[in-house]
């Protein structure tokens, strides 16, 4: 994305000074907490869905006028600056009651202290969610830092007109998607299946996901790194392999010229999310009703393991003076279904909890894909195969290097092995510098 | 490289003055710098001609029609971002003339006071703290917008107007430039002369050295007001009410928003250039005061 220069440029700055002040915010500290939830309560929230604060409305006319709680949503720009932002707010004891937060940066939060364990206030919501979707809000122990909001269950995205025009199969599997590359340049060279973006680390996380890669594990007191592991290394052969052959593009995605790739038909299919009708109506909009979506390719015939793109979390801050309220708040929000159906119209987000999938928002398929009756279904049958995923305290450090890394892998079709050698390398490193133990 | 100089060089000389080298040779001298000037021109217009006309497309247009062909969508844009959010630009707008204009107006003023005192003045310490803000100079704001919102945090003002216009205030290099100025176009001898006729120092400087000043103190309050416009990070990390924020960090949210909605692009291409347009009215309607530079000069020798 073109703002992507920006952001690590916002992000490094903010990541360096916060160090240099780290020292003078340590003077003040009397955090007495005080749960006066007796009284009306007011909780401020950060987020960057759109609409939500129609949604804190409901509650506040609601369920929150009935306790008193009243919330008010402060609209925020997504990604890792919003990160450092709660950090640096917590630094100062000033963030707000309640966060919205990307699962992959929950551990970062977490080991900052910045997040509340809310397990006593949320009994019951686990059923909800499915497991692959719930196991990223505990980090693996018994407390609980945030409650799923929406996920990004992955996809195969494809052009039905063309793959008829080709003659070309939906493929089941990754040798079938490679085969398919294949015959496909065979027939229109100029024409490609896909492209592997090495600017989107978080598709590669997502299909390193799928086929059984845990990036973040902890071993006792330790972390262990495993983004070099076999199951990554075989996903990056894979679209390594792919590239060098020349049997799909090289190009980023979310570029003016992948966006006309895909609306001229040069790009077939896309790999991606369940979100993906939503970016191809502004990238692809002259392509509307000729795509269709089926689940992911697997690794082996009659699996059906997905990865996920994207998705969210809404958590409580350990600065939070009605942690309890804000819990409760969490909770309404995620699994109430007026709420959910409510997100999903003025946010578009698509729910993590299991009954919101197949609920009256998602009877109709999106615009884009009219032609589908049965997405939503589909989808929902998607979501439960989500593999779990593995998250550490420095995602951030991880997508950086893969950016650089995989960008010139990409470019020069060289060694993706060596890149992922490099992230790994990378990542270890950072971790001791924060002064974590890592097991080798 | 010596030898070509010496070859360009002979035919110079003029030894066959009956050919006229001379028009041809100036031309050919003028030919590199006016291709590296036109070469520096297109690189820096032409991603605002970019800008300019892709706000002229709409959503559909954007990515799908030729680059530099012009859309049909400019009035749909336009409507379309003021009604964003009830018009939330157009208060971003407000919010950012408000940062821009009320920070950069108050900087000048302490920028004025204190770099008239640093020239005019000479007391204990003044080198010091020239040197002080000298080091100022040479520090990045970006580095002190953490340190900056922990302090406004500790004097609960985060979140605030004020946690914005603050910081803005002292700046080291209106200061730094406000001295250098008030040293070259206030004469001491002036200073002088209102003493001996009785003024104080404070209708000195009003009424004697300010009107001196104003070019450059119209320099300082431009910088200012051009930094502040384009600020992003204090703004960013101060404000959390998207209410209160300047049209920076506006556009940003517009980008960023999250990743399963996709990018307003049309929105924020039409709102930066909308942006764009009170700093150039700024310049326009200030540039001439520049040129009384060359007459307050002339005040004395």
């Amino acid at each position: 994305m073109p703002h992507t220069k920006l952001r690590r440029l916002v992000t490094i700055s903010v990541a360096v000074t916060l160090g240099a002040t780290a020292l003078a915010a340590c003077g003040s500290s009397d955090d007495n907490d005080s749960e006066a939830d007796s009284g009306p309560v007011s909780l401020t929230y950060w987020s960057w869905t759109p609409g939500m604060d129609k949604v804190a409305d409901l509650w506040n006319k609601g369920q929150g006028k009935k306790d008193r709680i009243t919330v008010t949503v402060k609209k925020q720009a997504s990604g890792d600056t919003l990160v450092t932002k709660i950090l640096t707010a917590h630094k100062a004891k000033k963030a707000p009651d309640l966060v919205q937060a990307e699962y992959q940066a929950l551990p970062t939060l977490v080991s900052n202290d910045a997040l509340a364990d809310i397990a006593g206030d949320v009994d019951g919501v686990k059923d909800k969610f499915a497991d692959g979707v719930w196991q990223q809000t505990t980090l693996g122990s018994d407390a609980v830092y945030a409650i799923p909001q929406d996920s990004g269950p992955m996809m195969f995205y494809y052009r039905q007109d063309l793959f008829k025009k080709y003659g070309l199969e939906v493929p089941g599997t990754w040798d079938q998607f490679a085969e398919t590359a294949r015959a496909l340049k065979k027939k229109s060279p100029e024409t490609d299946l896909t492209t592997f973006s090495a600017n989107d680390s978080g598709l590669f996380a997502g299909l390193a996901q799928q086929a059984g890669a845990k990036w973040w594990t902890t071993e006792g007191q330790k972390w262990k790194v495993g983004i070099d592991d076999a199951a990554t290394q075989k996903v990056a052969d894979f679209w390594g392999g792919l590239v060098k052959e020349g049997a799909i593009d090289n190009q980023p995605m979310y570029t003016p010229a992948w966006n006309k790739a895909l609306n001229t038909g040069k790009q077939i299919a896309w790999v991606s999310a369940v979100w993906a009708p939503g970016t191809l109506t502004t990238a692809a909009p002259d392509t509307k009703g000729k795509w269709a979506m089926a689940p992911l390719p697997q690794w082996s015939q009659g699996e059906s393991v997905t990865g996920s793109w994207g998705g969210s979390s809404t958590a409580v801050t350990t600065d939070s003076k009605h942690k309890s309220a804000a819990a409760k708040f969490a909770a309404w929000l995620n699994t109430d279904p007026a709420a959910l159906t409510a997100l999903a119209k003025e946010g578009g987000i698509y729910p993590a909890a299991t009954t919101a999938q197949t609920s009256d928002a998602f009877t109709e398929p999106p615009a884009f894909f009219s032609n589908q009756k049965d997405f939503y279904t589909q989808a929902a049958d998607i979501a439960k195969t989500t593999a779990p995923s593995a998250w550490g305290p420095n995602v951030n450090v991880a997508y950086t290097t893969f950016n650089d890394a995989f960008g010139s892998a990409a470019k020069n079709k060289s060694d993706f092995g060596a890149a992922l050698k490099t992230m790994q390398g990378e990542t270890v490193a950072d971790l001791k510098k924060q002064g974590f133990e890592v097991a080798e | 490289m010596s030898s070509l100089a010496v070859r360009k060089a002979s035919p110079a000389a003029g030894t066959t003055p009956g050919t006229a080298q001379g028009p041809p040779l100036r031309r050919r001298i003028a030919f590199v710098p006016t291709v590296t000037l036109l070469i520096g021109a297109i690189y820096c217009l032409l991603p605002v001609a970019w800008v300019v006309i892709a706000s002229t497309k709409s959503g559909s247009e954007l990515f799908s029609t030729f680059t530099f062909l012009p859309g049909t969508g400019f009035a749909d844009n336009v409507t379309d971002l003021s009604a964003y959010r009830d018009g939330l630009y157009w208060k971003w707008m407000g919010n950012s003339a408000l940062y821009a204009g009320l920070g950069a107006l108050l900087s000048t003023v302490v920028s004025a006071f204190s770099g008239y005192a640093l020239a005019i003045y000479r007391f204990r310490g003044r080198e010091t703290i020239f040197n002080i803000l000298m080091a100022g100079v040479l520090m990045p704001p970006v580095i002190l917008a953490i340190p900056q919102y922990l302090l406004m945090a500790k004097a609960d003002l985060t979140d605030s107007y004020a946690s914005v216009l603050l910081p803005l205030i002292l700046s080291p290099y209106g200061v730094y430039l406000a001295r250098i100025y008030a040293a070259a176009a206030v004469p001491g001898d002036v200073v002088e002369a209102g003493r001996m006729d009785g003024a104080s120092e404070l209708r000195i400087f009003t009424r004697i050295a300010l009107p001196m000043m104003v070019p450059g103190l119209v320099t300082v309050f431009l910088f200012q007001f051009v930094a502040v416009w384009n600020n992003f990070l204090l703004p960013y990390i101060m404000l959390s009410d998207d209410e209160k924020f300047p049209i920076t960090l506006g556009l940003f949210t517009l980008l960023e928003q999250g990743s399963n909605t996709p990018a307003l692009y049309t929105l924020v291409i039409t709102g930066a250039l909308l942006a764009v347009i009170p700093l150039i009215a700024l310049f326009l309607v200030i540039q001439r005061f520049w040129s009384l530079d060359l007459l307050s000069g002339a005040v004395k020798s």
